[in-house]
């Protein structure tokens, strides 16, 4: 097998280390900006580093927000990474002009702590028999989600306070943290995500 | 709760490891990517590479060294060592960095700091700094500490954060590759003085060492002999540490 994982180039995350992760994962990163292949590939991730409002900012330019939002309300297999899991939300105190895509009913806000940003390995407690396995990830972050959206499986962990680590809702996973480069764990929680079946929608 | 964190660090030079005390008299220590795969499979946090000759060709090595550690590493890399520009810092990002590490151009020239961090994000601008014990506190030193500056480095910690750094790599000049431990009271100073993560470098001989640089306010530590020399394993380093009550991935 070697599927293809398609990988939003929004020209500001850290995109090689995503391509390695999906590399080592026996798959074929690729890269797009092209709203189609973004509505319909069989599976994207949405990588994403730096302030919420140049990342809004690069999706527009790509008008590649109605293609996010239609393949996520299609459930094809997504995958959010770091400010690409804050761009699902509603909005972040870091951008209050800014709009979300607004999959995810929240609003980002600033850590309260006197270190920001949080940079390393934090702890990830989870439901026992739900999809997000508990261990240590990496985290690089200023801001965060801290109430847990309705219909959404979560994952958890804390930075001076609680805060939200992942979510999921059928194939759409979103992560706080970097699985490209949070070791094993990252891995395997890569390879889980990129195994969750097709439930519709046509491969390209 | 947010774990301390081990960096072992690689300095490159020629695409090769390199050691010297006080960034002289330096020794090879190895294959850059088969030493960094071999921290990361001993449980290193973090690594980072800081290119300790940066010519014009160094550089493209540099390039290549770093994507072929990046292909296989799946833990977050540091790459610093003659970033003079936001180009510099955009090629290395490509090349699979997952930060960039400003330092001699950082003072030279501030809004590079800005620059970067508009760009990538703080989280992914680091900048070092190189301090020296003077009269008056500490002083930066720049170009591999070749340089001497008059610019106090608790001041300079401060400005660097206001322009946009998420991390300071600091390390102490005097220390560096003397095995005599960190310099407590200079982590204390700028752990004090800024809001950002602040990774002590420079002296580390024994896990003891980072115990008090973690106890001075450090929020990582950078080790490179210890490591280099096969004195210890990232393992055991890291079971001392939580032996000691500090909270460490194992």
């Amino acid at each position: 097998m070697n599927q293809r994982i398609y990988i939003v180039d929004t020209g500001i995350a850290n995109l090689a280390s995503v391509q390695a992760a999906v590399n080592r994962l026996g798959m074929t990163p690729r890269l797009t900006r092209d709203a189609d292949v973004v509505d319909r590939c069989s599976r994207l991730i949405l990588p994403g580093v730096g302030s919420f409002d140049a990342g809004m900012r690069s999706l527009r330019d790509c008008d590649l927000e109605v293609a996010l939002r239609s393949r996520i309300e299609r459930n094809l297999p997504t995958l959010a990474i770091c400010l690409g899991m804050q761009m699902l939300c509603r909005e972040s105190e870091e951008s209050p002009k800014a709009r979300g895509l607004g999959v995810i009913d929240g609003a980002i806000t600033l850590f309260q702590s006197p270190r920001v940003p949080q940079l390393g390995w934090n702890f990830i407690s989870s439901e026992p028999t739900g999809f997000f396995d508990p261990g240590y990830a990496y985290f690089a972050n200023s801001y965060r989600l801290t109430a847990a959206p309705a219909g959404w499986e979560t994952a958890c962990t804390d930075y001076a306070g609680p805060f939200i680590a992942a979510l999921r809702r059928g194939n759409i996973v979103a992560c706080q943290f970097h699985p490209e480069i949070s070791g094993d764990f990252g891995m395997s929680f890569l390879r889980k995500w990129s195994a969750l079946t097709l439930q519709e929608g046509q491969p390209c | 709760m947010l774990t301390k964190r081990i960096i072992p660090c690689l300095d490159i030079k020629n695409n090769r490891v390199v050691k010297g005390v006080r960034f002289s008299n330096l020794r090879d220590c190895g294959n850059p990517v088969e030493r960094a795969m071999l921290y990361q499979q001993q449980g290193a946090d973090e690594i980072v590479i800081l290119d300790v000759a940066a010519t014009i060709e160094d550089r493209r090595a540099r390039h290549e060294t770093v994507a072929e550690i990046r292909a296989a590493l799946s833990i977050p890399l540091t790459v610093g060592g003659g970033v003079a520009s936001m180009a510099d810092a955009r090629e290395l990002l490509t090349a699979g960095a997952d930060k960039v590490s400003l330092n001699t151009a950082a003072v030279l020239t501030p809004d590079l700091i800005n620059d970067v961090a508009q760009q990538f994000g703080r989280q992914c601008t680091v900048v070092a700094i190189d301090a020296v014990r003077s009269e008056a506190g500490w002083n930066l030193a720049t170009h591999s500490g070749r340089k001497r500056t008059d610019i106090n480095a608790v001041a300079w910690a401060q400005r660097v954060v206001e322009r946009g750094a998420g991390e300071i790599l600091l390390t102490s000049w005097d220390r560096d590759g003397s095995n005599s431990g960190y310099d407590l009271d200079l982590i204390e100073a700028i752990a004090r003085a800024v809001s950002v993560p602040v990774i002590a470098s420079g002296g580390a001989a024994t896990p003891n060492d980072m115990v008090r640089a973690f106890e001075a306010g450090a929020d990582a530590v950078l080790a490179a002999s210890m490591f280099h020399d096969d004195v210890y394993t990232v393992q055991k380093v890291k079971s001392e540490l939580q032996a000691n009550g500090c909270e460490v991935r194992i």
